[in-house]
């Protein structure tokens, strides 16, 4: 443990540790452009100079080892008068527009400036200006103001996995570029912005809408995908108008998709602001009154043997919670969670938990995919396994279609049935996971929701047990979800009861007329075509699928606009907070469901949200604590059955358009056409 | 900064180049095939005739299996991979501080007006491109030209002409020194180490 002082106070730390590190265990703040925690060092910028005794010169910190006894000063005269000549010499081409600079107000130039540069400038020669650069419908480049830090290509090649920038040209004229114009092909293209610390990477879609001071700030949890990453949504009046990533070391770290940041727009269009009565085939404005009437009038002409209800990807526990309550009342069986007929197992809590966790997935030595492609499901945690990849020799197998992976594997092959010849120890991989520490499987929907997903589900417990998946603090068997509601519904049992049908019962149900009535709580992702003449209650914030075949739509609230429970894929509970209300007479979802209850005079016995909660953690107490994750204990779920021989496949092929949100964003609409049909060339060869 | 756009549609090393460059990657460890980037380029720069259109940094980049921006940085990095085409003669004058001072300025203005172009075009025949260079590494025989991989040195404004006069025709002028000193040794021969004591 090498010991140094730094401005007079005397700090020992790990080797290896930089200058700068140091001073930022000790609260001393250097100034930086180019060094970041989670990229490599690169020491360009020279921002962060300090002295150091017995060197001759200034060094730049963030470079630096420590070293035993090594005297640091960094706010002497001189390194006063360093900074104020490096803050120069960076801001000699900088155009310095910052009026019309989407970063003012949270530019670190900016402050920088002003906290250590000089307070005019000398340059009085021409600066340099950079052609506009197409870097996709994302992230907007102005490289007029880049100061050449290099984050930016840094995190494209290390975290992202797609060197599509470097940097082109030497000295004066290095610019930042793809050298061929194409659109920075990542799911995590977002971060640049986030990382630039200039105005040279803005986020497109939030070009010129509102300055970060005039923003309320409301730190919240993502839904678009099942990783629940942790977000902060920017809001101005009634409109969210963007959303950034919070520090989470344990979920998303500091990034965030593509989707989960820029679908937001999605939330103001195609809203359901009031409920609606469907009158001769059209969907005709009502009040709440007359809407919850007709639903409770309904629900109570209907057997209970032909009503159901399914609950869509993006519902909140505290309403699943509710619908369910007063499912029971009504005696109803029939309900389910599983959109996809994925055919998870809701009786082993550890059957469809991500057991090994986000953060798990660095410790493990040996890795085999089933039916997913991390990629397109969650990018983030894909960014994670790549991240283990780099770190050491990490081999990977991949059960499912070829992908186009940023990190490397061995495809085994795409049948099933290769997943019994691994559980059974003929297939060469499975020496590779039983030789692992920590061998880990993640297991897609894309396996699971084929109609053999049972028997996949327990020939993947049974390869799980037969490689040493599961042991004393490592259970390495990883069911990756797509839909952040999943876990939650799973935890809070919304599946059929003893006797019920599940989604693809009920829909073969509605289709004979056998079920008369089916509430759709945001359920979208269903053929809806196939309700048949069931009477349809659509509870929900897009008009979408599942609205435009209603009966009758109850306006709820999307997951910016309500303080609401989920629980990601690791079965972290988690709570989002109200960022804007719901439009127009849109409700919080769980309050509909009780006011609906009340309508036909069953008392649900909460009044209130705490009151809600108690009875979520009643029902569950995993519900008492949040933000933790318990490891699920490992047990029997699934039965064994032949699997079939067929390939497998992966749960999404379109990455942008994954829920109601995503399908009424006007951004994601462009990121297809530019990265999904190729409707937009990705790169600018074309002409 | 974009590529040219009269791109060739493919590229593709010889059978002659692909021997060259099996050797050139042999030189380096195993494992460390990225470093022949630099001699690779030069090989396609040269196969093609004087510039590197994308599609060869491309072919590059393929066969030593890296990322493509990696060789674009490389290949943009260095001026002497041309990433426009040149003219059959590549005339890259030094107008460095040392050859200014012996009067490269003359030796400029001598190339623009015999070849009627300015610095950074091309004849209309293709025949020669002008270019100005910083250092061409031989300062002592200042001012320099470099003619493809031929140097001029201790140019004037007659010497230039009379070399440029003389590729135009097809002849091959003398390289080296053109005022009349063997190499780097003194006007009139050499004053010492003459072998007599």
């Amino acid at each position: 443990m090498p010991k140094l002082t730094i401005d007079g106070i005397e700090i020992d730390v790990a080797p290896g540790t930089t200058v700068l590190q140091a001073a930022e265990q000790l609260g001393i703040e250097i100034p930086r452009f180019c060094y970041h925690e989670r990229l490599t060092i690169a020491g360009n910028c020279r921002m962060c100079l300090v002295e150091v005794e017995k060197a001759p010169k200034p060094v730049a910190s963030c470079a630096m080892p420590v070293g035993e006894g090594m005297v640091v000063r960094t706010s002497t005269p001189n390194i006063l008068k360093a900074r104020k000549g490096v803050m120069e010499l960076i801001l000699i081409n900088h155009p310095l527009d910052c009026p019309i600079c989407d970063q003012g107000g949270e530019c670190d130039l900016q402050d920088q400036a002003v906290a250590f540069g000089r307070d005019r400038g000398r340059f009085a020669e021409t600066k340099h200006a950079v052609k506009r650069k197409n870097f996709g419908p994302l992230v907007k480049a102005e490289m007029t103001r880049c100061i050449h830090c290099t984050r930016c290509i840094r995190f494209c090649t290390e975290v992202a996995g797609v060197p599509d920038l470097g940097g082109i040209g030497r000295g004066d004229h290095m610019e930042i570029d793809t050298y061929v114009e194409k659109a920075i092909g990542t799911e995590l293209s977002g971060c640049l912005v986030d990382l630039c610390p200039v105005g040279a990477l803005t986020s497109g879609p939030f070009a010129f809408k509102a300055r970060p001071w005039e923003l309320k700030k409301t730190e919240t949890i993502d839904c678009l995908d099942a990783l629940g990453s942790n977000i902060r949504a920017d809001s101005r009046g009634n409109e969210i108008l963007r959303v950034m990533p919070r520090n989470n070391d344990d979920i998303n770290e500091e990034w965030l998709g593509d989707k989960s940041r820029f679908a937001v727009d999605g939330l103001m269009r195609g809203r359901l602001d009031r409920p609606y009565m469907r009158k001769d085939g059209k969907l005709v404005e009502a009040s709440w009154s007359e809407a919850l009437q007709l639903v409770a009038s309904k629900l109570k002409a209907t057997p209970a043997a032909a009503m159901a209800a399914i609950a869509g990807d993006l519902a909140d526990c505290e309403s699943i919670a509710a619908l369910k309550d007063l499912m029971s009342d009504l005696k109803v069986a029939n309900l389910d969670c599983r959109q996809d007929f994925a055919q998870l197992d809701p009786n082993c809590r550890a059957g469809y938990l991500f057991n090994a966790t986000i953060a798990g997935i660095e410790e493990a030595d040996a890795l085999l995919i089933v039916g997913s492609n991390p990629r397109k499901e969650a990018p983030v945690l894909n960014a994670r396994i790549r991240k283990r990849s780099l770190k050491s020799s990490f081999p990977v197998g991949v059960i499912g279609p070829k992908m186009d992976q940023i990190f490397k594997y061995d495809h085994l092959g795409d049948s099933a049935a290769l997943i019994e010849q691994i559980a059974s120890g003929k297939h060469p991989f499975a020496a590779t996971l039983k030789a692992a520490k920590k061998p880990m499987l993640i297991l897609g929907m894309g396996a699971l929701s084929r109609h053999d997903g049972s028997a996949i589900l327990a020939a993947c417990r049974k390869l799980a047990d037969a490689t040493g998946m599961v042991k004393e603090g490592w259970n390495g068997f990883s069911v990756l979800h797509t839909a952040a509601a999943r876990v939650g519904a799973l935890d809070l049992g919304f599946v059929p009861e003893k006797g019920g049908r599940d989604v693809k019962a009920i829909l073969d149900g509605a289709g004979k007329g056998d079920i008369q009535l089916v509430y759709l709580l945001g359920a979208d992702e269903i053929d809806v075509s196939r309700l048949g003449k069931a009477f349809v209650i659509y509870q929900g914030h897009h008009g979408d699928a599942g609205a435009s075949r209603a009966d009758v739509i109850l306006p709820g609230a999307a997951y910016t606009e309500k303080n609401a429970t989920y629980v990601n894929t690791e079965g972290r509970v988690q709570r989002t907070k109200l960022a804007v209300f719901p439009p127009g007479q849109a409700r919080e979802d769980w309050k509909i469901i009780r006011a609906l209850a009340e309508t036909i005079g069953i008392h649900l016995p909460y009044d209130n949200l705490s009151q809600m909660r108690a009875r979520l953690a009643d029902i569950n107490p995993l519900f008492a604590k949040t933000d933790g994750v318990e490891a699920a204990i490992w047990g029997q779920f699934a039965s064994e059955a032949a699997v079939a021989d067929e390939p497998l496949k992966t749960a999404i092929a379109n990455y942008y358009m994954t829920d109601p949100i995503g399908r009424a964003s006007p951004t994601m609409a462009v990121c297809v056409e530019t990265f999904v049909s190729g409707a937009k060339p990705r790169t600018g060869t074309h002409g | 900064m974009s590529f040219h756009r009269e791109e060739p549609k493919d590229f593709a090393f010889s059978t002659e180049n692909l021997a060259k460059a099996k050797s050139i990657v042999a030189k380096y460890p195993e494992g460390k095939s990225r470093s022949a980037v630099m001699p690779l380029l030069d090989l396609a720069q040269r196969q093609i005739g004087g510039w590197l259109p994308r599609i060869a940094m491309d072919y590059v980049a393929q066969y030593l299996g890296l990322d493509p921006i990696k060789v674009y940085e490389v290949a943009n990095f260095y001026t002497m991979y041309n990433k426009k085409p040149v003219g059959e003669n590549h005339v890259q004058v030094c107008t460095n501080l040392p050859c200014w001072l012996r009067g490269s300025d003359q030796v400029v203005s001598a190339c623009k007006k015999t070849l009627g172009i300015g610095i950074g075009e091309t004849t209309q025949d293709g025949k020669f491109t002008l270019s100005e260079v910083e250092c061409a590494g031989a300062c002592v025989n200042a001012p320099v030209a470099a003619i493809n991989d031929d140097y001029f040195e201790d140019l004037d404004e007659a010497s230039i002409t009379r070399v440029l006069e003389a590729i135009k025709k097809g002849e091959k002028p003398k390289l080296g020194p053109q005022n009349g000193r063997m190499n780097s040794a003194p006007i009139g021969g050499p004053t010492t180490l003459k072998g007599e004591g």
